[in-house]
């Protein structure tokens, strides 16, 4: 242990105690959510250290998500590519279909230890709600999860699967009536039902703790990613690549490599119809530090300040901010974010799918597509590990459609 | 701090904390409670918004708070919402609304008026800059709904340069010390959330907003504006037995939303229900003993 004086700031060793991670995160809401977000840090803080606590979370993730998720190297997909090897972390196997569940799961268990009857949601994809809908489920509390009417339309499979378990589904009319303005609902939600209710935000943003917490539960996808690639392949890889919409899985990924200085980061954000059009969803790559949803962070903004609506093929990938300690890796040059369009998203889709047997999500697919590019460009004992963060069953409509496929 | 000011810009900024403080002094002598409307700038067009300032002042408003238009209105609900989003039909910004104030004070320098908004434009703007254009426009108080004080300090410092109050919202959830920490940095009055929830939402509990203000008191002196929930003249009139001031903003918007179309109705309506609230609260028995 360092001593106070001696110990300069780590990458791991954020955010501070008002959680800031440099000049970002933070705490930016009205007066009558600061007292309730205090004492959801406490309760956090005082439950991750605690004994129990930590065992039925483990328990949990191993007998209902199932985890530890496999680390899968494709090989016939490596060969085709002709460059570094590419181990896929397969989040896609969890129960619910993606990594969002890791989260759900220890903020659920945390909502029943602080006595909380009612648990509420936003989601984009349907994934994060779907997850949610799910452990509520499981721990018979009542749950309620804002979605975009836009991703309605899109995802309305998942709108479905969350009716099935029980969940009350709220469309939100207001705005770009996508995943932004659930966001802003929830918080509403939250705002006026606080005494009863756990806001379970699905991504590393929003107001602290949400971004620490939400980060601490997803770890588990790195810590597991760096215990397998040592025992599979004897050594750390070379590059970590995740897609990056707020970022959880990308963030769960990356945190405990980040002080492996050895190991290059990539977060990959979507390009939409491409980065110099006004379509898109790449904020790292070109937007610009704001305040939004309860923390400063990049952000896809007018002149004005005012919030431009985004476009990406993956709902889950569709959102004018990102994760605070996202801005904080880039700006400190410990990552780096590129960003991959609709068509190569898609087309990474299809290449997983016929090379290997795996349908990867859309999400997914603008990481494995940013690996087709960076494989090659590195020697054939090199390792890379994409973090395959969902299953693609849910996307299957808009392929189809895309494609003029009618299913 | 630079003072390159000119003569007038420098006159203006003097007067901005006092116009609010007198504002508060004169009321307290006449043993009158303050009215405070709260409309969006820019609503339903963005020519109406200084005719209808005029007209509020006109109908008893003793301090305006204009709101800025912001995309993303998380602590507003739909009625106020929707305010936004016409006014930004008409991209009505952070420095139009500047200029909107500049020009109510060509005919104006008495009335306080305080921006009440979202973070984010500011921050686009620079907290130097924003504060700097502010004070030549004759803002006199600036309320960011989403900065608690643990974020606030370099623009309150930014505003307190240029003479400009930072107004700060307390709710039922505030401890007493998240009650002191607030009132440490706030000028000019504080704004109290009488209801858990967003703009617009239930009528009100006025014994429990009587409590609470007790509450704030013993640990400020600030005057105190409770808002949120004050839909007629009988609410405003009860809560004015309790707080400094009255703060009424839903019940405006609605009342331009259902006028949207019959612009030319929106001021006499807007002064009418105001009036009556001001012949409310002034009235005898809603005095305080």
């Amino acid at each position: 242990m360092l001593t106070a004086k001696a110990r300069t700031t780590t990458y791991t060793s954020l955010p501070d105690a008002n959680g800031h991670f440099g000049p970002y995160g933070g705490r930016f809401v009205a007066e009558t959510l600061m007292q309730p977000l205090e004492e959801l840090r406490l309760a956090y803080e005082r439950y991750k250290n605690d004994a129990d606590f930590v065992a039925e979370f483990d328990h949990d993730l191993k007998h209902y998500v199932g985890r530890p998720s496999p680390l899968y190297l494709a090989e016939r997909w490596t060969k085709q590519l002709g460059g570094a090897q590419i181990y896929l972390k397969r989040e896609d196997l969890n129960h619910t279909g993606a990594h969002k569940v890791n989260n759900t799961v220890g903020q659920a268990l945390l909502a029943k230890r602080m006595g909380k009857t009612r648990i509420i949601a936003e989601t984009g994809a349907g994934q994060h709600g779907v997850a949610t809908a799910t452990v509520a489920a499981r721990l018979g509390l009542e749950c309620v999860v804002y979605m975009g009417s836009e991703d309605i339309k899109r995802q309305a499979l998942n709108v479905f699967r969350m009716k099935l378990l029980g969940a009350t589904v709220v469309p939100v009319e207001s705005g770009s009536k996508t995943l932004k303005d659930a966001l802003n609902e929830a918080m509403r939600d939250w705002v006026t039902n606080v005494d009863n209710t756990f806001y379970i935000i699905g991504t590393v943003a929003g107001p602290h703790p949400y971004p620490m917490m939400v980060r601490d539960f997803q770890s588990i996808i790195g810590r597991e990613a760096r215990a397998q690639i040592l025992e599979q392949a004897g050594r750390l890889p070379d590059a970590l690549v995740a897609c990056v919409g707020g970022g959880s899985n990308a963030i769960g990924l990356f945190y405990p490599f980040l002080e492996d200085a050895a190991v290059a980061i990539y977060g990959v954000e979507a390009a939409g119809e491409g980065i110099d059009t006004e379509h898109h969803a790449a904020t790292l790559c070109k937007g610009r530090p704001g305040v939004l949803h309860g923390n400063r962070t990049y952000l896809i903004e007018d002149d004005d300040g005012q919030i431009i609506e985004t476009h990406s093929i993956s709902a889950g990938l569709d959102y004018p901010g990102v994760g605070p300690e996202h801005a904080w890796l880039k700006d400190s040059g410990r990552a780096s974010y590129v960003a991959i369009t609709d068509n190569e998203a898609v087309q990474a889709f299809h290449d997983l799918t016929r090379i290997e047997g795996i349908m990867p999500a859309l999400e997914s697919s603008h990481a494995l597509a940013y690996a087709t590019k960076l494989a090659p460009t590195m020697k054939k004992d090199q390792i890379i590990i994409v973090n395959l963060s969902g299953r693609g069953d849910k996307d299957m409509h808009t392929v189809a459609a895309r494609e003029g496929v009618r299913v | 701090m630079s003072r390159a000011h000119s003569g007038q810009e420098a006159h203006l900024q003097e007067a901005a904390v006092n116009r609010i403080t007198q504002c508060f002094a004169a009321l307290r002598t006449q043993k009158r409670k303050a009215l405070i409307p709260f409309i969006t700038a820019g609503d339903p067009n963005p020519e109406l918004t200084v005719p209808l300032m005029h007209a509020m002042v006109s109908a008893g408003a003793n301090i305006i708070e204009l709101g800025v238009p912001f995309s993303d209105p998380m602590a507003d609900g739909p009625v106020i919402q929707r305010a936004s989003e016409r006014a930004l039909k008409h991209h009505v910004s952070l420095r139009h609304v500047l200029d909107r104030v500049r020009e109510f004070r060509t005919r104006n320098n008495a009335t306080p008026v305080v921006l009440m908004g979202y973070l984010n434009p500011v921050e686009m703007l620079g907290y130097e800059a924003f504060a700097r254009a502010a004070a030549a426009s004759g803002v006199d108080g600036v309320l960011t709904v989403d900065m608690p004080p643990e974020e606030a300090v370099d623009l309150v410092t930014a505003l307190q340069a240029h003479a400009i109050a930072p107004i700060f919202l307390l709710a039922p959830t505030s401890t007493p010390e998240r009650i002191a920490k607030v009132s440490a940095l706030a000028q000019g009055y504080l704004y109290y959330v009488s209801l858990k929830g967003v703009t617009g939402a239930a009528t009100l509990d006025v014994e429990a907003v009587g409590r609470k203000l007790d509450e704030i008191r013993a640990l400020t002196k600030l005057p105190l504006g409770v808002g949120f929930g004050i839909k007629d003249a009988a609410t405003a009139a009860r809560v004015a037995q309790l707080a400094d001031a009255v703060i009424v903003g839903s019940a405006l918007v609605q009342k331009i939303e259902q006028l949207e179309h019959e612009p030319d109705k929106i001021m006499p309506e807007i002064a009418a229900l105001l009036a009556g609230m001001r012949r409310a609260m002034d009235e005898p028995s809603g005095r305080p003993k």
